[in-house]
């Protein structure tokens, strides 16, 4: 009778305490146990191999295994581009499939050059609005502008490819190219001919794509200062703005700057944004202005296509370095965020 | 020491510039969603939504063999992340402890990260280049994993979100673990799972990176998840870089689909789930 009260799967456990002792529950029978130990000790002690207990470990281990494959069968399927062409891969610029020549540096540059921009322009303008709604913003206006900054992280990465390629790159040729030429023409980077596509437009479409992101965490790791703290340096005479940039600004910095980082991870390994904007060049110049392409482009682009083993190795020994940056990225702004967000989790 | 007055006025250019940058990206998405209407509503019919692609030239067609692949492809991908992601989340809270939970939680953070053309590679070399063809199956099988870290994390902050006392308190009952879990504590952070699936849903929906080398795309109805299948992203990635005027409308048309599609999915798990949890 017991027995079945135990394994009724509706949902309607048994509340007669009769009905469910069983030999490992020994908090109901104390007589048996007699030296009391705390609860935390003995709950990990719950019956286990059980089949529910299965289904949770397997998912776990599923789990850890399609991480662990993923990162071992990236490297299997490139062992030929890497055993061709060993380390020279990543600082030759020669990319020939006609003569099997593979090397990433224009991909890596463009790559990197997209990325710095979207997270220069990201970065001050996120960690600035994060400031106002930590920080600064009417209560009645934070819930509705957070939610519209959540909503812009939504919007699909197609949708701000056809946005940045018909609305924002020709913007970026008539109107905002013209003027940085016109006055900091002297620069390298802002020299040259105007194509609309191009690094600047990535960077600027990036840009967007990431500042929900760094707004989000910085708001975050900004609410997460002590009220006490601002009250103390409001105690003394600040105002609100120096009470941010001399208590709440160095307290959450490490924060913020994890936010940035974590925000990098995703300007690096996106894709169909960039590809449809960066203008898929591989050439290295100087000017910002000039076509590019990245990693990531040059995968979505070529894919497909490739038709020798060699080439189709290159492309993955690309997509391989994508997963090696973005971890590295990731993991250095997980510790970051860490540290701000571990002394409230206690 | 800087006088009373300039730190007044330090501090409304201050105020005023973190202001201004907060609207500013609010502004990006009113534009961004502005456009996407303003170009595609036009050519948004039922027809649209419920017709094979034409040829270029031909004018009308639509995209309805898209958004039945997406729902396929989405589909079967929730059903294989689902299981895996919320038992890993359980694992993490009433399960796992020090090192080896530790390391679970570490590698859903990275996988989070990293980018979702790598996942599509992967897919490719685990179950297209094996069997030689493209197949839907494949795009599930890399947008089950771009969905795990998300499901992984919410479940994880759902459960924690129940207080322990409850499960300590079925446990003294003398229910056994299973049933505690099961009937006290899944119950109690139903909602907050059900909204990281339905993020995780909206997030892998907007995806097109791992789509271009697994489900590759069809001009057909094609229901059967081993072929190549359309897909409502990929179809707008496609229609965008073309050269043709025609398909640029039809890429912001679909653009507009995808974009209420999305948004009504974030919609619905924000705004009608949240007010539950409490």
């Amino acid at each position: 009778m017991a027995e079945t009260e135990q394994r009724n799967p509706t949902g309607d456990f048994g509340f007669a305490p009769t009905s469910a002792v069983n030999a490992d529950d020994t908090i109901l029978n104390p007589r048996n146990e007699p030296r009391a130990r705390p609860v935390r000790a003995i709950l990990p002690r719950a019956p286990r191999g059980t089949g529910f207990d299965l289904c949770v470990y397997g998912a776990t281990g599923a789990f850890v295994a399609v991480v662990v494959a993923l990162f071992l069968e990236l490297l299997w399927s490139s062992r030929l581009s890497i055993a061709t062409f060993g380390f020279s891969f990543l600082w030759t610029s020669e990319w020939n499939p006609v003569t099997n020549q593979f090397g990433a540096l224009p991909f890596i540059y463009g790559t990197i050059v997209s990325s710095g921009i979207a997270i220069l322009l990201a970065g001050l303008v996120g960690v600035l609005a994060g400031a106002f709604l930590a920080e600064f913003c009417p209560i009645h206006f934070s819930g509705p502008l957070s939610f519209m900054i959540e909503l812009l992280a939504a919007v699909p990465s197609v949708v701000y490819g056809l946005w940045g390629l018909f609305i924002l790159a020709p913007l970026m040729h008539d109107y905002i190219e013209p003027f940085l030429q016109r006055y900091f023409g002297f620069l390298p980077i802002f020299s040259g001919t105007i194509y609309g596509v191009g690094m600047l437009t990535a960077g600027v479409i990036l840009a967007i794509m990431i500042v929900p992101t760094v707004t989000a965490i910085s708001r975050d790791v900004m609410a997460a200062i002590p009220q006490t703290q601002r009250e103390a340096i409001w105690a003394l005479g600040a105002t609100r703005w120096q009470s941010f940039r001399m208590v709440v600004l160095p307290g959450a910095r490490a924060g913020v700057f994890g936010a940035c980082i974590l925000a990098l991870g995703r300007a690096l390994g996106e894709t169909i944004a960039t590809t449809m904007v960066i203008g898929n060049r591989p050439a290295i110049e100087a000017s910002l202005f000039a076509p590019g392409y990245s990693i990531s482009s040059v995968i979505a682009n070529e894919f497909t296509e490739a038709t020798t083993q060699v080439y189709l190795s290159a492309l993955i020994e690309l997509g391989l370095l994508l997963f090696i940056i973005s971890v590295t990225v990731n993991a250095v702004a997980r510790v970051l965020l860490w540290t701000i967000f571990r002394p409230l989790e206690g | 020491m800087e006088s009373q007055r300039l730190r007044r006025i330090r501090g409304a250019f201050g105020i005023f510039s973190a202001a201004f940058c907060a609207a500013g990206v609010a502004v990006i998405l009113l534009l961004i969603l502005g456009y996407v209407i303003r170009e595609g509503i036009g050519a948004i019919s039922l027809d649209f939504i419920t017709q094979l692609p034409h040829p270029v030239g031909v004018p009308g067609g639509g995209v309805g063999n898209g958004i039945v692949g997406s729902a396929i492809i989405v589909g079967i991908a929730a059903l294989m992340a689902i299981p895996v992601g919320t038992l890993t989340g359980l694992y993490l809270t009433y399960f796992g402890r020090g090192l080896p939970a530790s390391a679970v939680r570490f590698l859903s953070d990275v996988l989070s990260g990293i980018p979702s053309i790598a996942i599509g590679l992967f897919a490719y070399t685990m179950l297209v280049a094996p069997l030689r063809h493209f197949s839907a199956f494949s795009a599930s099988f890399a947008f089950a994993i771009l969905m795990l870290p998300v499901i992984i994390t919410t479940t994880e902050s759902a459960i924690k979100g129940v207080s322990r006392e409850l499960y300590e308190a079925a446990l003294a009952l003398g229910v056994s673990r299973h049933h505690a879990i099961m009937d006290v504590i899944l119950p109690s952070a139903r909602s907050g799972i059900i909204t990281g699936v339905v993020l995780a849903i909206a997030r892998v929906t907007g995806e097109t990176a791992p789509l271009l080398f697994t489900a590759f795309g069809s001009q057909f109805w094609e229901l059967n998840p081993n072929n190549p299948m359309a897909e409502l992203s990929l179809q707008v990635f496609t229609y965008a870089i073309s050269p043709y005027r025609s398909w640029h409308q039809q890429a912001w048309a679909g653009a507009l689909i995808l974009i209420f599609i999305v948004f009504a999915m974030n919609l619905g798990a924000r705004v009608l789930l949240k007010p539950r949890l409490r």
